[in-house]
């Protein structure tokens, strides 16, 4: 069998600070959980390897500093990368190195195939934009020119998220957490993205809203069939969503493998601590 | 070529803070025909989940072969098949079932057992058929079928629980103790619920610790502590 993945990631580095003699090489690099104490240049993400299969979820969890956010925020060119590479599955882009590629054809990728959930709304969205503006700025940014077209996509997806539309006018600031990340989620849709990144959806969020967001999300994944990242700090997240999970410590991946495998049975004595305290 | 052949299968569980290795079993062989009912029986602790959950890889095995006659694959073993591959089986070849209902909160039993058709990349014109024709085979209350299975009994929530493997057609089935916990009456009523998968030809292998409730519809009975086949119904 050998399916193509929608995207590969390989050896994915990203360090903040210029590193030192001490740390400079990977091999004996003597690091204080994240970071080396000499230069205090923190590795957030460590020789990162994975693909991503069309229309899975694929899990990311780990504690809080172990490198899930900037891990995404490289995929989505928040964040330029240290070292590594990654391709995606589109006919014209195969088989090439997108952290290569110009700002410009990054920037095409991003607003044609990728879409972002960010944990903090207030990155995601212009607070002082309506939420269906904030929905058309991302259909321009992906070639929408058409007014009326873009007022009826918005409308639908809006509807799909919950948010009733006589409130679809207001700016996010005045909605509620939960409210917020539905609109953030109708943005990333948008563009009809084959890719979505979700940190920490789900995150701060009551009981009863963070139910409501996970089903949304397993209904997108159902009926368009799109292929997601989902990262978080909550295992019951991962449990929920996940088919495959990578777990993340201190900016390495230390096991990867079937959600209920990772669940049930843990290889990795870190793992194995994460799973058992929920016991 | 044989439907399920387990070789030589054994696993442990090295438990890292303890310093600890389990071995939960060992030297494992039996194999299992298509359309055969499989019992597995032995005492507490012996490894009968172990066994079901290695072949569903839930577990991770690390001994021996597991060597399933796939439609899709072929011989497929799936102490080695890939992550994605395990996925395709699940979706549509083998499922698994125990007492427990691990399903998503506040989404109606129909939902659920539509959702799991829909997962096979079906219309929901006919997983709204299936999902219904299946809750009815299976004798789920008519009036449970748009409520949240949270405050269902234990045997309505095993039925649940059956619906949503079967709807599939899982050409192997794995059942974990299904019946613990259940009252007579409703282990009566799975009881038939199992009648009605094999009489539909499905593969069936379970574990149950009161086994003698399967007399007469197990066609064969493993042993874990003979590590073989017993004659089924010599337990009696
Ligand atoms: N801009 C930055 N400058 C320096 N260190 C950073 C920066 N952003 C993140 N880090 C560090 O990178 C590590 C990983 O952080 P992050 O990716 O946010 O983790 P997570 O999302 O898993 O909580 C942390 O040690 C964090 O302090
Ligand atoms: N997930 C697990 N982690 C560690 N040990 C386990 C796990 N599952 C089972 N075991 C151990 O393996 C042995 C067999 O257990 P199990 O297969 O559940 O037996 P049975 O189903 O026959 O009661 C037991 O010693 C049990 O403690
Ligand atoms: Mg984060
Ligand atoms: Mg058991
Ligand atoms: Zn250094």
């Amino acid at each position: 069998m050998h399916e193509q993945p929608m995207l590969s990631v390989r050896n994915l580095e990203k360090q903040f600070g210029p590193g030192c003699r001490m740390c400079k090489n990977p091999i004996g690099r003597q690091l204080e959980k994240n970071y080396c104490p000499h230069c205090r240049t923190v590795y957030a993400c460590q020789n990162i390897s994975f693909d991503l299969f069309p229309g899975e979820i694929l899990g990311i969890v780990g504690e809080s500093g172990s490198g899930k956010s900037t891990l995404m925020q490289c995929l989505y060119f928040d964040e330029e990368l240290t070292a590594g590479e990654a391709s995606i599955n589109i006919s014209d882009l195969d088989g090439e190195n997108v952290f290569t590629l110009s700002n410009q054809q990054k920037r095409y990728i991003r607003n044609h195939y990728f879409g972002m959930v960010y944990q903090n709304p207030m990155k995601g969205l212009k607070m002082d934009f309506s939420a269906i503006g904030n929905i058309a700025e991302k259909l321009i940014a992906a070639g929408g020119r058409n007014v009326a077209e873009m007022e009826v996509i918005g409308k639908t997806l809006l509807e799909k998220v919950h948010i009733p539309l006589f409130r679809m006018k207001e700016e996010p600031r005045r909605f509620s957490g939960g409210m917020q990340q539905r609109v953030q989620i109708a943005k990333a849709l948008s563009n009809q993205a084959p890719v979505l990144f979700l940190d920490e959806v789900t995150t701060g969020l009551d009981l009863s809203v963070q139910a409501s967001v996970l089903d949304l999300i397993k209904k997108i994944q159902r009926e368009l069939g799109i292929s997601m990242i989902v990262v978080s700090h909550d295992l019951a997240v991962i449990r929920m969503l996940a088919d495959r999970t990578l777990v993340m410590l201190n900016g390495a991946v230390v096991e990867e493998g079937l959600t209920d495998q990772i669940l049930e049975d843990p290889q990795s004595p870190y793992t194995q601590q994460l799973v058992y305290s929920l016991l | 070529m044989t439907f399920l052949r387990i070789e030589g299968f054994g696993k442990k569980f090295n438990i890292a803070h303890l310093h600890q290795t389990i071995q939960a079993v060992e030297e494992i062989n039996f194999s299992v025909d298509k359309g055969e009912f499989i019992g597995i029986t032995g005492k507490s602790g012996s490894g009968k989940s172990t066994i079901l959950k290695s072949i569903y890889r839930t577990y991770l095995p690390d001994e021996g072969r597991i060597l399933f006659d796939s439609e899709k694959y072929g011989e497929v073993d799936l102490l080695k098949a890939e992550e994605r591959q395990i996925l395709y089986l699940r979706k549509y070849e083998i499922g698994y079932v125990s007492q427990f209902l691990n399903v998503m909160p506040r989404t109606t039993s129909r939902q659920l057992v539509e959702q799991s058709v829909l997962e096979m990349g079906k219309e929901p014109s006919i997983a709204k058929e299936e999902a219904e024709h299946v809750l009815s085979h299976f004798e789920l209350d008519r009036k449970l079928w748009d409520t949240y299975p949270t405050t269902f009994s234990g045997g309505e929530k095993l039925r649940l629980n059956i619906a949503m493997a079967a709807v599939k057609k899982p050409r192997l089935l794995l059942l974990d103790e299904p019946t613990a916990s259940l009252d007579h009456q409703s282990k009566l009523k799975v009881r038939e619920v199992i009648e009605k998968l094999k009489a539909d030809g499905t593969t069936l292998a379970g574990v149950f610790h009161d086994i003698e409730f399967m007399d007469g519809l197990c066609d064969k009975v493993f042993d874990m502590k003979l590590r073989k086949y017993t004659n089924a119904g010599a337990f009696i």
